[in-house]
């Protein structure tokens, strides 16, 4: 074997990155099998930055098919409930520039809204039932129809198909446990307001 | 760990090498004497008391009562909802006058539901029920009685003091929280000073409920002499360890104290019971002794007025839902002297957006400080780097980064950075050369987080629904191929038959589909009179449809309605138009072809009869 080796070097050392090529290629090739993944990852993590309203203004059937459209090289700015800060974490993903979003899409709602059947107008039609992409709206034929609020994406899907318009898009009222606390003014404004001198300060700290 | 005995001087009962350090912290200028000269005041019943039904952590209470009800002083008014709330009280006896939005004492300036109330000034109590011997009632029996007391947590947060007291965790230590540490709050010092006894009796029942943990110790900053004695006094013959340290704000934060007593740490996002340890607020422990002892649930509280914008600084014992304007009233407020009224201490309190919002069972304080006193905050300045922050902060975080991150909107690494492991204890903002509200940007990002992480629920959960929704779609369209399909097979079984069973799968394709449903259509196919009949219908139908949509357009046009608007009216009548010219044409052909049926009654005119019904059930 030694003797081999030091006889003819160059084709003991062919054969043996030869054999650790096989070896590695089987190791890969064993892993690639064992470890598929399901699906394309990109899309699941598209997927997940979408705001899934599943409200079909980027001109897909829903947020999932719109991912599958963006992972195979549609635009990112097609969708307005999901605003700037999707189009940020989007282009972030995708190592992309943000482009501004595609008003021909529509335009960013600043409230969240919620669909509400104004019930004793409802005639029972079912037609928002089978607009309605998650779902979220109870009732049967000739029955009165009711939205499930925390369901509801408010993409307004189920305000064009009502015969008697008897659908409201209303606002999401903030209760008082979901109040947050604003964030503090900018401070480049605050320097813009006038030269201020530290020492000025009245009070402060006594001791640490 | 020994008891302390009486006839020892408290410096000897009060090793200081108990004590474990905390870091961090600040010693502001304690301003309590201030308050401290007179003590605990009753005030006079205001004209009306709102009682907002969410004055804790949990779920807001549901109100019992209506517009018009008489109620008794301590009458349950609105019951706990699930197991994380309490109940509400009425504070007096008088008459309900209204249930609805009311503003109450939050940063937000938003109004909650209340009850309110107009006492008749009778105090006339409902059916009291004692615990006549506690020792004897099980632990569960007790936590009825403190949950049906509507108690929660009065050192700030709120929380239901039944569920903290419930915990399947084994606890060994109960901490009773008598550190008192912001500046300016003096209610619980009032509180230890003048009712000692029942602060005992109240520890000696939450002993009992945690089944005589192996130590009881109430910790207490060294700047209040006179409560310690007079708890010293009072549990003299108790094995209540008492234990003094030297004021340090915040040293009376729930996790700080548990550190500073036991040396033992509270794992973040953990709760102490993960620990061994229980920690109450001394005035929680006193309203657990009057509703155990005297079937008092929680309906007041002491509460500290103070500030120079206040002529008399003290304590009051007042109803919950006595509105603070009436408190700063009696306490010689002058509106002119002061700029704003904070709820809560200089450290940790917020400006009150109202002064008509009611004392709830959180509000310790109520401080009305001029505005030399405490001045507005001046403008902020850039960071310097002094790095104050980080030495003076209890919980140990790097307030620099989370300022950095907060002002950058970077939420992962704030987390990473232990943001949700900070106080709020205001000793940052404190220290801060620069002016920087600290404080602010964390609450501003620990909003935005909790926020984000609940939208980020919601989207997963719409997500699963579409995916159901559409799983629901495919399969009922899986359903009807599958049942077109068998009919299909049916028909063609029913075909071939008769005619030859010698007729392989393949042969019987297209053709023979198409014969058996033409044969089928024939089958189906009404009389010639009945086509008539439908066909007229649909043609005044029609009509009426043309000349309403003409009206609606002559309308618009008188009314001067925009081009977009007047188009769409227009092509409605059009499309109107086209209709009733079908229906027309419709009804004519059928009519030719029933006469040239009369006289050939012939299979040719099946066809076109079929092709004409189809065409009727393809038009809407």
């Amino acid at each position: 074997m030694l003797e081999f080796i030091s006889q003819s070097p160059v084709v003991a050392a062919l054969i043996a990155l030869g054999g650790m090529a096989l070896l590695f290629g089987a190791v890969l090739g064993f892993a690639a099998v064992k470890f598929k993944l399901e699906g394309d990852p990109l899309v699941a993590q598209i997927d997940a930055l979408l705001p899934q309203t599943q409200c079909g203004q980027c001109g897909y059937p829903g947020c999932k098919p719109y991912a599958q459209a963006i992972s195979e090289g549609d635009a990112i700015n097609k969708c307005p409930p999901g605003g700037q800060a999707t189009i940020n974490a989007l282009a972030h993903l995708l190592d992309v520039p943000a482009p501004e979003l595609d008003a021909e899409h529509g335009v960013e709602k600043t409230v969240k809204t919620v669909a509400y059947i104004r019930e004793d107008e409802c005639i029972g039609c079912t037609k928002c039932i089978q607009a309605c992409p998650v779902d979220a709206i109870l009732g049967a034929a000739k029955l009165m129809h009711t939205v499930i609020a925390d369901e509801c994406t408010g993409c307004d899907l189920c305000v064009e198909p009502c015969p008697v318009d008897c659908i409201d898009m209303l606002p999401v009222p903030t209760p008082l446990a979901d109040w947050r606390w604003p964030a503090p003014p900018a401070p480049q404004q605050l320097w813009q307001s006038g030269p201020l001198i530290a020492t000025d300060r009245r009070a402060g700290p006594t001791s640490l | 760990m020994s008891a302390p005995s009486a006839n020892k001087p408290p410096s000897v009962l009060i090793p200081t090498q108990q004590v474990w350090p905390v870091p961090g912290g600040v010693h502001p200028p304690a301003n309590k004497r201030q308050s401290l000269q007179e003590p605990i005041c009753t005030p006079p019943l205001p004209e009306l008391l709102i009682v907002p039904l969410q004055q804790h952590i949990g779920n807001p209470a549901t109100p019992l009562v209506k517009t018009g009800d008489l109620v008794a002083k301590g009458q349950l008014i609105a019951a706990p909802d699930g197991a994380l709330s309490v109940g509400v009280h009425a504070p007096t006896s008088g008459t309900i006058t209204a249930l609805g939005d009311y503003p109450v004492p939050h940063p937000s300036g938003l109004s909650g539901p209340c009850i309110v109330l107009a006492p008749d000034g009778a105090e006339r109590w409902a059916e009291r029920r004692p615990v006549a011997d506690y020792g004897s009632a099980t632990p569960a029996e007790l936590l009825a009685v403190i949950r049906a007391a509507g108690i929660a947590g009065l050192g700030g947060a709120g929380f239901p003091s039944a569920v903290k007291l419930g915990t399947s965790l084994p606890v060994d230590t109960l901490i009773i929280n008598a550190a008192e540490c912001e500046p300016y709050i003096t209610a619980d010092d009032a509180l230890m000073r003048e009712r000692a006894g029942d602060i005992v009796a109240g520890l000696r029942i939450l002993a009992h409920i945690l089944g005589q943990p192996a130590q009881v110790v109430i910790g207490i900053e060294d700047d209040k002499p006179e409560a310690r004695e007079a708890l010293l006094a009072a549990s003299a013959d108790t094995t209540i360890r008492l234990v003094a340290f030297p004021a340090k704000y915040p040293s009376g934060g729930e996790k700080q104290l548990i550190q500073r007593l036991t040396g033992r740490e509270v794992p973040r996002n953990g709760i102490p019971a993960e620990i061994g340890v229980l920690c109450h607020n001394v005035a929680t422990v006193y309203s657990v002794a009057r509703a155990v002892l005297h079937g008092e649930p929680q309906i007041s509280r002491i509460t500290t007025v103070t500030g120079d914008a206040c002529g008399q600084p003290r304590n009051y014992e007042a109803l919950i839902g006595t509105p603070i304007r009436h408190l700063l009233a009696l306490s010689g407020y002058a509106a002119t002297t002061n700029a704003r009224v904070l709820m809560g201490g200089p450290m940790m309190g917020f400006a009150l957006p109202s002064l008509d919002a009611p004392v709830i069972k959180t509000t310790n304080c109520l401080l009305a400080p001029t505005a030399v006193e405490l001045p507005p905050l001046p403008p902020a300045q850039a960071c310097i780097r002094c790095g104050l922050c980080a030495q003076v902060c209890p919980a140990c975080l790097l307030p620099q980064q989370l300022l950095w991150y907060s002002q950058a909107g970077n939420h992962a690494r704030l987390q990473a950075h232990n943001l949700f492991d900070c106080i709020e204890c205001g000793a940052c903002s404190y220290v801060c050369p620069s002016h920087i509200p600290l404080v602010q940007y964390y609450r501003a990002s620990k909003g935005e987080i909790r926020t984000q992480e609940k939208e980020r629920i919601a989207s997963d959960l719409a997500r699963q629904r579409f995916a159901q929704h559409q799983q629901r779609l495919a399969r009922l369209q899986e359903q009807r191929e599958a049942k077109r399909a068998a009919r299909r097979g049916e028909l063609a079984g029913a075909a071939d038959s008769p005619s030859t069973s010698t007729a392989t799968a393949p042969a019987r394709s297209a053709e023979d589909l198409i014969q058996a449903a033409a044969r089928r259509a024939a089958q189906k196919q009404a009389s010639p009179e009945q086509q008539i009949a439908a066909l007229e219908r649909r043609l005044v139908a029609a009509q009426h449809l043309r000349d309403s949509a003409q009206e609606k357009w002559l309308a618009g046009t008188a009314n001067h309605l925009t081009t977009a608007q007047l188009d769409s009216l227009r092509a409605a009548l059009e499309e109107a138009e086209l209709r009733l010219q079908g229906a027309r044409n419709k009804l004519d052909a059928l009519r030719c072809g029933d006469k040239a049926r009369s006289h050939s009654q012939g299979e040719e005119a099946r066809p076109s009869a079929d092709a004409r019904d189809n065409d009727e059930q393809e038009s809407p």
